[in-house]
């Protein structure tokens, strides 16, 4: 096992209390697993990814339990420097901006070669090779020529790209990409998803994919966790989250996605309402405002994850007769 | 960000500035050729030639003890402009240094940064100034050590305030989910993006260390004679005003243009590195 979560929860310190931004979540991932994170804004998919490398300030964040194993170590456990030491290196990151996760005043090389000379103490010369062979990794055309360049002459798919090849450039076991290509035009999107997911292949790279486009989780996620409320509602292998939805709140993303197979007239359903604000959660299962099925039940209980199928588990007292 | 030559053609375009770069470029090379320039000995004394006006020999006129005036004047940039820069130099490092802590840390970093910065700035620079050279004895190393106590804490406020902002961008958080330590970050990434700022407030601050410089001077507690200075001479020649204007009025000049140029340069490049005015677009690829 690659990455091991148990129980993490992490609190945001606001003004007026605490916010449960990450509660309480466990999950599992193999080497070259690819895993989807999925929910829509402010349900804590970005806060629990960034927590297990502890990048978000704190104060405010406080991880205020939990576990993340990271090839056998307790990555909540380590020093600042040991935490450097994997961060780029063993376990890289992929940020949401692609027009903003470049430093605007060094040259895309310098970008790409600082996590080995971080990392692996290479030259500058030595760096630069690699540099160059990454950037062509990417598909950057012309990659010798460019490395000099800075990100402003780039688009921003270039600087995707840049982005993805920082991401790999020492080579780590696992990638975390927050919403990689939510900035980029459509078909800009699937052309970096398929390098991204090609790249890992090649490389046996663990991917966590953290996005609202069930449509990209569909493509590229071995397994899938669908998360509401800084929870996890939902967690299954892809197909199995397709074909047999158990949560509500699942099934609301699933038909809210227009799909080629059905009806062109047929309209789609929008979950009603808007998620709950993580400082006045709903008690009980915090879907059930906004659930068709929700019960008495529903608004005093919280569900635990509970399986539904094989390796397919739920949170809802309805279980997989939902 | 806008390349370098954007920036140079911005300044160039503006008049001011370029008249600034001019008068400044003029000033530095008649600090460094003054033993070619300056027509004698700067401390030749003609006890017979005492005060009299421009002429042939002396174009400026010479002074109480008649030292040629224009000899002196241009002997006397190399102190002037020396130390200023070297104030500068040295309270821009100190004050970029601690401005990037604050800016970075935050906290109580931040807080007592720029508690100790308040403190500064609320003493009196000249009061100061004459204290601490007061403190140390007078000579050019004791006026460079109170002039770079004195300014930076402008730096320190500026670079601080930059860093803030740079700092929650998202390629800072990037560099450091990369593995950068912070001294990486605060030198690697963060400092290369508040340095327009930094070189408008040096430019300033030469001007302004210039001008203290020559007070310090003018009180007499600054540059000992016989050593050549805008200051001092300015205060021997402001005893004999009624009987030879050109004493005082030629380093008055002189400091003026000094101060001038650095704050018309100064605007110029505030002008032409404002991010507001910066074009900024992917280009092809």
């Amino acid at each position: 096992m690659l990455l091991e979560v148990r129980n993490l929860s992490a609190h945001l310190m606001a003004g007026h209390g605490i916010v449960k931004a990450v509660d309480n979540i466990s999950y599992d991932l193999d080497e070259g697993e690819t895993l989807g994170i999925v929910g829509e804004s402010g349900c804590g998919k970005t806060v629990s990814a960034l927590s297990l490398l502890r990048l978000i300030p704190s104060p405010p964040l406080v991880v205020s339990s939990g576990r993340v194993l990271f090839q056998g170590q307790d990555l909540l456990e380590l020093g600042d420097e040991e935490l450097c030491s994997i961060r780029g290196n063993t376990m890289a990151m992929i940020f949401q901006e692609p027009m903003t996760s470049l430093n605007p005043v060094l040259s895309v090389g310098y970008q790409v070669m600082e996590p080995l000379m971080i990392h692996r103490g290479v030259s500058r010369t030595e760096a630069m090779r690699e540099c160059i062979g990454l950037l062509k990794m990417a598909r950057i055309p012309d990659a010798a020529a460019r490395v000099h360049a800075y990100p402003h002459q780039f688009s921003g798919g270039m600087r995707q790209r840049v982005v993805i090849a920082m991401g790999l450039s020492c080579n780590p076991r696992l990638i975390i990409a927050d919403e990689p290509t939510t900035a980029l035009d459509v078909t800009i999107q699937a052309e970096l998803l398929d390098l991204m997911k090609q790249l890992t292949l090649d490389h046996g790279t663990a991917l966590i994919l953290i996005t609202h486009n069930l449509g990209v989780v569909a493509r590229y996620a071995d397994r899938v966790m669908v998360m509401y409320a800084g929870r996890v509602v939902e967690q299954a292998r892809t197909l199995d989250l397709y074909r047999t939805p158990a949560h509500p709140y699942t099934r609301g993303l699933l038909e809210s996605v227009p799909r080629l197979d059905q009806d062109l007239r047929q309209r789609l359903k929008p979950i009603e309402g808007q998620p709950p604000d993580l400082a006045r959660l709903p008690g009980g299962c915090a879907f059930h405002p906004r659930c068709p099925l929700a019960m008495e039940r529903c608004r005093n209980e919280t569900p635990q994850l509970a399986p539904v199928g094989d390796a397919h588990e739920a949170a809802c007292w309805l279980g997989g007769a939902a | 960000m806008r390349s370098p030559s954007g920036a140079w053609g911005t300044l160039l375009r503006h008049r001011i500035a370029l008249a600034g770069m001019v008068l400044i470029g003029a000033l530095v090379c008649m600090a460094a050729f003054a033993p070619l320039l300056a027509p004698c000995d700067p401390n030749e004394q003609d006890l017979y030639h005492v005060l009299e006006g421009p002429s042939k020999s002396h174009l400026l006129g010479t002074d109480d003890v008649g030292r040629d005036l224009l000899s002196r004047v241009i002997y006397g940039s190399r102190v002037t402009l020396a130390m200023g820069a070297a104030s500068t130099i040295f309270s821009a490092t100190i004050g970029v240094l601690l401005g990037l802590v604050a800016g970075y840390k935050g906290g109580v970093w931040d807080m007592a940064i720029m508690r100790l910065t308040d403190t500064f700035m609320c003493m009196p620079a000249l009061v100061m100034a004459l204290a601490i050279v007061a403190a140390l004895g007078p000579g050019v190393t004791s006026v460079v050590i109170s002039i770079t106590v004195l300014a930076w804490t402008g730096f320190a406020r500026i670079v601080r305030g930059q860093v803030m902002l740079v700092r929650e961008l998202a390629y800072v958080e990037a560099a450091r989910a990369l593995g950068a330590s912070g001294l990486r970050i605060m030198f690697r990434h963060l400092l290369p993006n508040v340095t327009a700022p930094i070189i408008v407030t040096v430019t300033l601050a030469l001007g302004g260390n210039i001008m203290l410089e020559s007070t310090v001077s003018f009180l007499g507690i600054g540059v000992q004679p016989p050593t050549p200075s805008w200051g001092s001479e300015l205060r021997v020649g402001y005893s004999y005003l009624e009987v030879a204007p050109l004493f005082s009025i030629a380093p008055g000049l002189m400091i003026t243009l000094a101060v001038l140029a650095f704050n018309f340069l100064g605007d110029g490049l505030r002008d032409a590195l404002d991010p507001r005015l910066r074009a900024e677009g992917p280009g092809p690829g």
